[in-house]
């Protein structure tokens, strides 16, 4: 990808790019009563996901590239993984964030259909986004697709992206999934024929994977939805990106064809970086709906190593539980 | 595979050492070039122009980095490699014109880049997608800056670098290209794997 595309001379003039300074203020978050409302805390929260998002790789993908680079027999293959641990390494170190593109801001919000201020929590999400891109800083990245002008702070007409799901209870967990852009550019959705059934998902993700080559900066993670329909499918394939490597698919057909399909992927010698390899994919997450007699949608999200994503849960009492990353 | 590290003025010899797969740190003057500095290069090439800057021997980095600017000084904030592909159309007559021996990017690059590395001795380095803090810590000053009306990105970029790298070789000074050799592998094992599946091509 382009790592600094739409990103004008100005905006990057004009912002003071601080090194890393803001530290994760969780003691402020902490505090309960009045003085900090809910959308505050919301905004904090978000703020410190993003941050923790950027710089530090969840261990189940750190454990996978790990054991990718321990395996990896391709000499090439292997100088790539290793660049990536000692990147890793060097971000967390220096607290910066891991890649240059910090993506594209997306949230997904569990709201609790009983948690108070709900509808406060879209600003507080687009204040935490500017003020991300000033103090962590990470880079901007929303730009109108009509004047091609980068608004600076990542954010415009609906970005950050905010999926919501309503649940029972007073919680609201959020979820915040920076997109890169190289890998986004190769995701694929597709009409597939119904009659040829799983097969057709099997070829669409294999003929993806060799398309994409090295541009989504491999090993990637592919989330593949089915089924729904064109928008449904995407949107299922994406979120399925957020599942831990670690985690097995609950239903045991499905982990069964992830199986496959990953080992297929991994066929192909694209490798790391496309240099050759046998660590093309880390993953293969699956997710489906219920699809139209008639129709037979897959998508498949292409997620790059820096795969990066970080959840909290503000509990009723105010109280923040992160879930992905630990807060000293 | 063998391990290099060289520094700036580079021979035609030295680079001629380097196999694909070897791995390479380079240090010295390196230079940023994304598609704008490259035709501009070559157009004053055309008018007889001198460059701001002797390019013989030196490292190209597709790049366009994120720099600010402290008490007057330059500093690098991130430089990951941009995608080469898009230099394609000038790269061989950047080679030729001007001699420089290594030239770091991501994605690889094609036939027309391949032969001249061949003909006038360079190489290309991969540099890892995203890993712009390994990238970062290399670059130990910014010398100078030109051609800055061209916008942040596509400046020219005048680098002190030490130790920058791993760069793994991927197109070599004898006509090799692994960018291109993986390719072909894909397009062969691409019907075992349809096989492995039961699907028909
Ligand atoms: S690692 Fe991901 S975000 Fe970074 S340049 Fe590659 S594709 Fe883009």
């Amino acid at each position: 990808m382009d790592p600094n595309l739409g990103f004008p001379t100005t905006i990057r003039t004009k912002h003071k790019v601080r090194v890393i300074s803001a530290s994760i203020d969780h003691k402020l978050i902490k505090k309960r009563g009045t003085l900090v409302g809910t959308s505050n805390i919301v905004e904090n929260v978000a703020f410190n996901l993003i941050k923790q998002a950027v710089i530090y790789l969840p261990e189940d993908v750190k454990q996978a590239l790990r054991k990718a680079c321990a395996e990896e027999t391709s000499e090439a293959g292997k100088t790539q993984l290793k660049a990536i641990l000692d990147n890793i390494d060097l971000a967390e170190k220096y607290q910066a964030p891991i890649c240059q593109d910090t993506g594209t801001i997306i949230f997904y919000i569990k709201a609790g259909a009983k948690a108070k201020d709900l509808d406060k929590i879209e600003e507080a999400l687009m204040k935490a986004t500017k003020r991300a891109t000033v103090e962590v800083p990470i880079r901007p990245n929303a730009v109108n697709p009509f004047t091609q002008k980068n608004s600076g702070d990542n954010t415009g007409r609906l970005i950050p992206w905010i999926n919501w799901e309503i649940v029972p209870g007073e919680d609201i967990e959020m979820t915040v999934l920076p997109k890169g852009g190289g890998a986004e550019n190769v995701c694929v959705m597709g009409m597939l024929v119904p009659g040829e059934g799983i097969t057709g998902v099997k070829k669409f993700v294999v003929d993806a994977v060799m398309k994409a080559g090295a541009k989504p900066c491999p090993p990637n993670i592919l989330g593949v939805g089915i089924g729904g329909g064109s928008d449904i499918a995407m949107k299922i394939a994406k979120k399925a990106l957020l599942r831990p490597l670690n985690v097995p698919n609950p239903d045991p057909e499905m982990a069964k064809l992830e199986k496959e399909i990953l080992e297929a992927v991994n066929m192909t010698g694209i490798g790391p970086m496309g240099l050759g390899g046998k660590t093309t994919v880390l993953s293969v997450n699956i997710d489906y709906a219920y699809r139209h007699p008639a129709s037979y949608p897959a998508a498949v999200a292409f997620n790059c190593w820096a795969s990066r994503r970080a959840t909290a849960r503000i509990n009723a009492d105010e109280t923040v539980e992160y879930l992905i990353h630990k807060v000293e | 595979m063998a391990v290099y590290k060289f520094k700036t003025p580079m021979s035609e010899e030295e680079i001629r050492k380097l196999k694909v797969n070897d791995v390479l740190y380079v240090s010295g003057t390196m230079f940023t070039a994304r598609d704008q500095a490259h035709k501009r290069a070559l157009e004053y090439f055309k008018r007889g122009k001198t460059l701001p800057l002797n390019l013989e021997g030196l490292t190209v980095f597709h790049c366009g980095p994120i720099v600010k600017k402290k008490d007057d000084r330059w500093i690098i904030v991130a430089a990951g490699p941009t995608t080469s592909t898009r230099m394609e159309i000038f790269e061989d007559e950047f080679i030729k014109n001007f001699k420089v021996r290594v030239i770091i990017g991501k994605g690889g690059m094609g036939k027309r880049t391949t032969e001249a590395m061949a003909k006038y001795g360079a190489v290309y380095g991969a540099f890892t997608g995203g890993a712009a803090i390994l990238a970062a810590r290399a670059i130990k000053s910014v010398k100078s800056v030109e051609w800055l009306d061209l916008g942040m990105p596509e400046a020219m970029w005048i680098l002190e670098v030490e130790e920058f790298g791993p760069l793994t070789v991927a197109i070599d000074s004898h006509g090799n290209n692994l960018f291109m050799e993986v390719q072909k592998n894909v397009e062969e094992n691409k019907e075992i794997i349809y096989h492995k599946l039961g699907l028909s091509p």
